[in-house]
């Protein structure tokens, strides 16, 4: 029996007419990777949002780490990591100096601090850059260390909201690396994406389409569903009825 | 507490680093407290005259070097052409004719009257008013200095005469700085207080770090405390340099009260102000918005402080303004303490005001501070 991590029920978001998320239910389990597909405007932001208590559900509800996300909003920020789309340390602090903060407001003691941050800097490789401002490191090496700062607490669940657009192949291949050594630690992976490559990376995969989740399986199942060859084809077969038109 | 000390760590790192930002919060408010109470002067002096005198009498010359003597005139023009003299006007070269007819010594002297004519340039109200206040106050005096010349010792007594004597308490030698200072001071602080902390949280929701705030465990009062606390501290830094190196050394201005009280109600003035701030940045978010909101509630703050113009001679809807306007409660403080040496129960109800100001902003801002949406 495996255990449940994110549990959802009819989760549904409303933003006037518009049904950004429209009913979902799926559930996640301790320690994989699932991929969290769909076009632009699917619905994918707006469901991890939700999930993270940065979005206040219009129906429907969820348990993310045994925490129900309307009673216990608290509960669950200091079981998840989440990194969005937008790049989000502060870009006037220094490598060191993003990792303390995020370290301290997680409530790392300071001899944790100091290690999280004496491993993070040599796995990251960033030993010349630490007293940097995080704003002059290119953007592959800023979205590891985003990466790596949204799991400095040893969360039950992450979640990646596209963490590797505008990336080269090379360090997203790394990044991948820095995913699987934190699934290997026990971290759930929740994790969004456009590059199919990525979408083989995953243990299961949704799909979101015009706000509703349509399918939800392992890679190899759902090739064999849609008799493809390619999570490429899989994609194009389900996204060609979206009737939303992508941004 | 940890978390927040760990907001305020990063935010003077933030702070100090910001190079751009820096000189804005310190530099500015200091050369503007420097430089504005030399400009802001309500006492006119450099009026330009233009005089025409028909008469060209030793009683005509009296009166007008008693006009040019009197330090608030410059004489523009003299001729004995009314319409050369309204050209000067015309010209802008003027701000004042005064026409003094002919057969004014002969008059004054068989008739013991004469009328003289001013035409005053009232495009600036100020300047017009002031000038021409002065004027008749000079014409005034050298009324009386003509009569006490002509009448009789022995008869001394039986003109009744009523002599006012003024004098000017609290500000005895009507120095416009003392009143200035403290208002400006006053103001500059709220800008600093309300504009600084509003830009800075906005700035957060711009870049988009405010996000990853809001899925960490910091609650919502941590996060606020850590946004004004600083803002707080650079507010009474501020005051502290205007009140002490600019104010005292630079200007003279002793307080004649309580330094103590003037920093009490700083306090409970910057919270309520930071407040405002907090407000302004829960309703915007971008910089732009929040400055252009900051903005229009600054002009209505200062205009309607009571710090230029006196807040009794506006209509009664903007008295109800001004007597809504946290401002003018400070600059009121400010001038009782520094210059009347006013006590705490003589500032009691201020106190009370701004202690229901603090209140009401922050109620409001935290109310409409989410950490979701």
């Amino acid at each position: 029996m495996k255990n449940v991590v994110i549990k959802t029920d009819k989760l549904t978001k409303k933003f006037g007419d518009f049904i950004a998320t429209d009913a979902i239910t799926f559930e996640v389990y301790e320690g994989e990777i699932f991929g969290f597909l769909g076009a632009n405007g699917a619905g994918k932001t707006t469901a991890m949002r939700m999930l993270c208590g940065l979005s206040i559900p219009t129906s429907g509800g969820a348990t993310i780490a045994g925490f129900d996300i309307y009673k216990e909003a608290e509960k669950i920020k200091a079981n998840i990591g989440y990194m969005s789309q937008k790049f989000s340390l502060y870009e006037d602090l220094t490598v060191i100096e993003n990792i303390r903060f995020f370290g301290g407001v997680y409530g790392l003691s300071d001899k944790e601090i100091k290690e999280k941050s004496d491993d993070l800097i040599d796995l990251l490789g960033l030993k010349e850059e630490s007293k940097k401002l995080v704003g002059s490191l290119p953007l592959g090496w800023k979205q590891k260390l985003a990466f790596s700062v949204a799991i400095i607490h040893d969360p039950k669940i992450v979640f990646l909201d596209e963490p590797t657009g505008g990336v080269d192949p090379v360090t997203r291949r790394q990044f991948w690396d820095l995913i699987y050594e934190a699934s290997n630690r026990g971290i759930t992976i929740f994790v969004t994406t456009h590059y199919m490559d990525e979408a083989e990376y995953c243990n299961r995969i949704s799909m979101m389409v015009d706000g509703e989740m349509k399918a939800l399986d392992t890679p190899t199942n759902l090739k064999k569903t849609y008799n493809a060859a390619s999570m490429d084809e899989v994609f194009f077969e389900l996204a060609r009825g979206a009737k939303r038109q992508a941004d | 507490m940890r978390t927040l000390l760990f907001l305020l760590r990063k935010e003077f790192k933030q702070i100090f680093r910001n190079k751009s930002l820096l000189p804005m919060i310190f530099a500015m408010p200091l050369i503007q407290l420097v430089v504005m109470p030399l400009a802001a002067d309500y006492e006119i002096k450099n009026i330009n005259i233009s005089i025409v005198d028909h008469d060209r009498s030793p009683y005509s010359q009296q009166l007008i070097s008693k006009i040019t003597a009197s330090g608030y005139f410059v004489l523009a023009d003299f001729g004995d052409s009314f319409d050369a003299a309204f050209q000067q006007i015309e010209e802008e070269k003027s701000d004042l004719i005064l026409e003094i007819p002919a057969g004014f010594e002969r008059n004054l002297v068989r008739d013991k009257r004469e009328k003289l004519f001013i035409a005053v340039n009232a495009i600036n109200g100020t300047k017009a008013n002031l000038g021409g206040a002065y004027l008749n106050q000079i014409i005034q005096n050298y009324n009386a200095e003509v009569r006490l010349e002509w009448i009789n010792p022995a008869r001394f007594n039986t003109i009744p005469q009523v002599e006012v004597a003024s004098s000017n308490w609290f500000n005895p030698f009507m120095n416009y700085r003392f009143f200035m200072v403290p208002g400006i001071l006053a103001f500059l602080v709220t800008m600093v207080a309300a504009y600084m902390s509003a830009l800075n949280i906005v700035k957060e929701k711009e870049v988009g770090t405010i996000e990853q705030i809001n899925v960490t465990p910091i609650k919502k009062y941590q996060f606020i405390l850590g946004k004004l606390i600083p803002f707080w501290i650079i507010g009474v830094v501020i005051f502290s340099i205007g009140l002490f190196f600019v104010s005292r050394i630079l200007y003279g201005i002793v307080p004649i009260g309580s330094v103590f009280l003037l920093y009490g109600f700083l306090a409970i003035y910057l919270v309520a102000l930071l407040g405002l701030g907090l407000l302004i940045s829960t309703y915007s978010d971008t910089q732009q918005q929040a400055m252009s909101v900051a903005f229009f509630i600054m002009m209505i703050f200062l205009l309607m402080s009571g710090l230029f113009t006196p807040i009794d001679s506006m209509p009664e809807w903007a008295q109800i303004v001004a007597y809504s306007n946290p401002l003018t409660y400070f600059i009121e403080v400010m001038r009782m303490v520094m210059l009347k040496g006013s006590g705490f129960l003589d500032i009691a109800r201020h106190l009370l005001v701004m202690i229901g100001f603090a209140i009401f902003f922050n109620t409001w801002a935290v109310l409409n501070y989410h950490k979701s949406t």
